[in-house]
């Protein structure tokens, strides 16, 4: 194996990588870049997240049936809890509280899912990063969208119990989507960034349930904040209802409730809510971004 | 004229002093307690790098492949031949050194994206567009795959859950999902030879038109046949290191005196 003496001895790695147009494997894209891939990746986020949904009860005898059934079963339990053995409505009449618990419930559960689901979107498919290559986006934006489709799948349960306690299809009841496109962009920031934590310290999918039951308990998911909060200073009730969980809930029971008017709302709401998520979804998708080229480290 | 000969050798693959290290976390387990779980992270404050150990899985390999070359990988087991492939690929980040390559190297695999609660059917789908083939591709190629893998030569079985196939219809489905798509560095790992004798000898067949339609080819292999069958080049690896980097015969005869003795 006698070779010629090329034109090409000498020059370092990198130099011959240059001369030849090489690029740097596994290298971090640029933030257009990685959008483009991400966009070209639609159908498989979009198939991934209807994967894992098919796949969570396909063993159950019930088959997806499930979907409906377990949030129902979630909001039964609560309700027997707070609203008959600890009373948490405070003077709610009953026809307001337990449409205001079900869609508080629905609704948190949404975000405290796509959070959960988000930890471990990274750390939890080490297989999946380490075998193909596609923007490490994808994880836990496919889990937030899979949370979507189980909320959306657990609305019929809440629209069954709004109607059932007298509060029937308005106009108002459309606001609805807006809020759950505000609190969709915001549940893929927050899954986006704590998949980024995540993956560095997969511990935090071990502290996340106390986080996650901290928060839920901070937003007036079973109890209104003003009536709860009446003899505390006014400012404590205004942060905890300025918080983004309970911004969607309000919106949400605002638009589906009739007895839950816009003097339950903290002033200025919808702009609260508009600004969580555009800083959430943005923010988080730069931060994930950053880290892009590192993932798979496990 | 000595101009034109380096007109054929174009890299496709530059690995300049690649260290790849594992981060292992010692304290994985119990992981459903949560008073568990909070007492470890309590205590973890104190000291940060406590209960991690590193594996240095690649140290300082250095090589450049040319278009055109079939390279094998061998050494023995855990001796950094796959962590090597997923580095080049772009898969598993790099403590130093670098990797430059033409174009997007592929890994032929698949298993990772499939769920085993899912039919066959939705696993083709869910695995082509994983690869980054288009709906449309895979709606063109999705009677070939099936065929392919002879999963339904018994019965309708592609429309029943991968759970229920047999390890060897499983591992056939798997490999005609990962081989109907085209690459232009193509990295091969060991045990492709799946499945009963008719279909190992259908995929050997498909690796080769893979190969012809690949710029540059890994092979990791512990069958030093089908490496002398397949490869112009050997990297030899042991315990991470590149021990001997070479023409196929010259390798394999010092690995061959090396694991004889």
């Amino acid at each position: 194996m006698t070779k010629p003496v090329s034109p090409d001895e000498g020059l370092t790695p990198a130099r011959l990588a240059a001369k030849y147009g090489l690029s740097v494997s596994g290298a971090r894209p640029s933030l257009v870049e990685y959008v483009r891939q991400l966009w070209g990746r639609r159908h498989f986020i979009l198939a991934f997240s209807q994967a894992k949904l098919t796949a969570q009860y396909s063993q159950a005898k019930l088959g997806q049936l499930w979907q409906v059934a377990t949030p129902l079963l979630n909001a039964f339990v609560y309700f027997a809890i707070f609203g008959l053995i600890l009373n948490a409505g405070r003077g709610m009449p009953k026809d307001v509280y337990i449409p205001f618990l079900v869609t508080g419930v629905f609704v948190f559960t949404f975000t405290q899912s796509s959070a959960m689901a988000g930890v471990r979107a990274i750390s939890g498919n080490l297989g999946l990063v380490r075998a193909l290559h596609f923007p490490r986006a994808s994880l836990p934006i496919s889990f937030a969208l899979q949370q979507l489709q189980q909320l959306l799948a657990s609305m019929i349960v809440m629209f069954a119990v709004v109607i059932g306690f007298g509060s029937y299809p308005k106009l108002s009841w459309l606001l609805v989507l807006p809020a759950l496109v505000l609190q969709f962009l915001f549940n893929m920031g927050l899954a986006l960034i704590v998949a980024r934590m995540g993956a560095k310290t997969p511990d935090l999918a071990q502290l996340m349930p106390f986080i996650m039951r901290t928060w839920m308990y901070a937003s007036g998911v079973m109890f209104s904040i003003p009536i709860m909060l009446e003899d505390k200073p006014a400012w404590l009730a205004d942060v905890l209802q300025w918080n983004p969980a309970a911004v969607y809930m309000d919106l949400i029971r605002f638009a589906l409730i009739d007895g839950y008017g816009s003097d339950n709302l903290p002033p200025h709401v919808w702009a609260v809510g508009l600004g969580w998520a555009v800083v959430l979804a943005a923010g988080g998708f730069v931060y994930f971004w950053k880290a892009e080229e590192r993932y798979g480290r496990g | 004229m000595a101009e034109q000969q380096q007109d054929q050798r174009v890299p496709t693959v530059i690995a300049d002093e690649l260290h790849i290290v594992y981060r292992v976390n010692g304290a994985k387990t119990g992981k459903g307690s949560a008073t568990a779980a909070l007492s470890r992270i309590v205590k973890r404050g104190s000291g940060d790098a406590r209960g991690v150990r590193k594996v240095h899985a690649v140290r300082g390999v250095s090589f450049t492949a040319y278009r055109g070359e079939a390279i094998g990988l061998i050494g023995s087991n855990g001796s950094g031949k796959s962590t090597l492939l997923r580095a080049i690929a772009g898969l598993l980040p790099a403590e130093r050194g670098k990797v430059y390559t033409d174009g997007q190297p592929s890994l032929l695999g698949v298993n990772a994206a499939l769920m085993n609660d899912l039919t066959g059917e939705r696993n083709v789908i869910l695995g082509g567009l994983a690869m980054g083939m288009t709906r449309e591709q895979i709606k063109e190629r999705y009677q070939d795959i099936v065929d392919f893998s002879g999963i339904n030569e018994k019965g309708d079985f592609i429309t029943l859950p991968m759970r229920t196939y047999s390890s060897g219809m499983a591992a056939r489905l798997r490999f005609s999902i990962a081989a109907a798509k085209d690459h232009d560095v193509l990295m091969i790992d060991e045990a492709l030879a799946t499945g009963d004798r008719k279909f190992q000898t259908r995929s050997e067949e498909r690796i080769r038109e893979l190969k012809k339609k690949a710029g540059t080819i890994f092979l990791v292999s512990h069958n030093n046949k089908s490496i002398r069958d397949t490869c112009n080049r050997v990297l030899w690896l042991e315990r991470g290191e590149l021990r001997m980097d070479g023409p196929t015969d010259e390798v394999l005869k010092e690995y061959e005196k090396f694991t004889g003795k």
